[in-house]
């Protein structure tokens, strides 16, 4: 369950984030969007849970979470030609081994703010 | 960049959220760079035997002052102490509730550790093969140890962290007679297809079977590295 402690980082990263702007300006965050990978080892719907869960009392408490949800893709090193999905991370013209091009994000977007 | 209307501003941010783990980690990796240390996270299952392994590596590595380690569980100081008895200098992490290690918590227990004349810092991370794979501790090598009655499709229902790691110690080979549907190479297949440069050793701790060719790839892993720090600082005395 890291997904808690991912959604601790995020509504720190926001806070962060919308700190830098005018500290005279009354925001109030609507959204949070962020991108998470295929293969990052996060389970998008306990990150939801988790966001429901935790963002009470917390900048993002007014805020919707959306994800977005990055496949993951294989490319070879050499070639930079895409490996099938399910099958050997090698590639079979240049026998060289694949890298992940996409798929491992943890990432804040963007935030939508409302500002008064 | 920005774009505003009359009721909403949407900011561009673009950051990666566990920035702050991923800065602890990096510095983490440079304390260990300088000091010419080859940290290694050690990950896999509960019970998967990875401390037996750092028990066998101590006895068979000569000069077990050479190795340190952290070992990660919810509670009790079981594993730290077993690896102190095998000669590591060694201390626990105890994370109560957390399901993993994070850089933060290593770079802490750093500050109580004497490093001196040590060459491997081994992180032994909680047995989970799910959340220690997202966290960075500041490592130059994963490494997970897959035992064999974990089954042969183990890496297909973990891509994660099979897709991070740098070598799998395949351990509890002597139990291979006694398990008809698991076979080398189909834990080899699977790895293939989740690991990009798939590499696996196969140990039998108790019997210290296949530890010296774990301590070759240990020991090449930490030439390269010095050999790596050599070409970013050439004015360094190398050790």
């Amino acid at each position: 369950m890291h997904e808690y402690s991912i959604i601790q980082s995020l509504v720190d990263s926001v806070a962060a984030a919308v700190g830098q702007r005018d500290a005279t300006e009354q925001r109030t965050v609507q959204r949070v969007d962020v991108a998470i990978g295929e293969l990052a080892g996060v389970d998008c719907a306990l990150l939801a849970t988790a966001f429901e869960v935790f963002r009470d009392g917390t900048i993002c408490e007014r805020a919707t979470l959306t994800i977005d949800r990055i496949p993951a893709r294989w490319e070879c090193t050499r070639c930079g030609g895409a490996m099938a999905r399910g099958g050997f991370l090698r590639c079979a013209l240049c026998d060289a081994p694949a890298r992940l091009a996409a798929g491992d994000e943890i990432v804040l977007q963007q935030i939508e703010l409302e500002v008064a | 960049m920005c774009q505003k209307d009359s009721a909403a501003t949407v900011v561009d941010v673009q950051t990666r959220i566990l920035a702050r783990n991923d800065n602890a980690a990096a510095h983490n990796r440079e304390h260990f760079l300088e000091r010419g240390i080859f940290s290694v996270n050690v990950m896999g299952s509960p019970g998967s035997g990875k401390t037996a392994v750092l028990e066998a590596t101590a006895r068979a590595f000569g000069d077990p002052r050479r190795l340190a380690a952290l070992a990660g569980d919810l509670a009790t100081d079981n594993d730290a102490a077993r690896l102190l008895r095998a000669g590591l200098r060694s201390r626990a992490i105890e994370t109560g509730q957390a399901c993993h290690l994070d850089a933060e918590m290593v770079h802490h227990e750093l500050h109580h550790f004497d490093l001196t004349g040590v060459d491997y810092f081994f992180i032994e991370n909680v047995g989970n093969l799910v959340c220690p794979a997202v966290y960075d501790l500041g490592q130059r090598a994963n490494v997970v140890v897959l035992s064999v009655t974990e089954g042969e499709d183990k890496p297909l229902k973990y891509p994660t962290m099979f897709a991070k790691a740098n070598l799998v110690l395949l351990t509890k080979a002597d139990l291979l007679p006694h398990l008809p549907n698991v076979s080398v190479p189909a834990i080899l297949d699977a790895l293939a297809r989740v690991m990009p440069d798939p590499r696996l050793i196969s140990i039998e701790s108790l019997a210290d079977k296949g530890v010296l060719d774990w301590i070759d790839w240990l020991t090449k892993s930490r030439n390269a590295m010095l050999a790596s720090r050599e070409v970013r600082e050439p004015h360094m005395v190398m050790a």
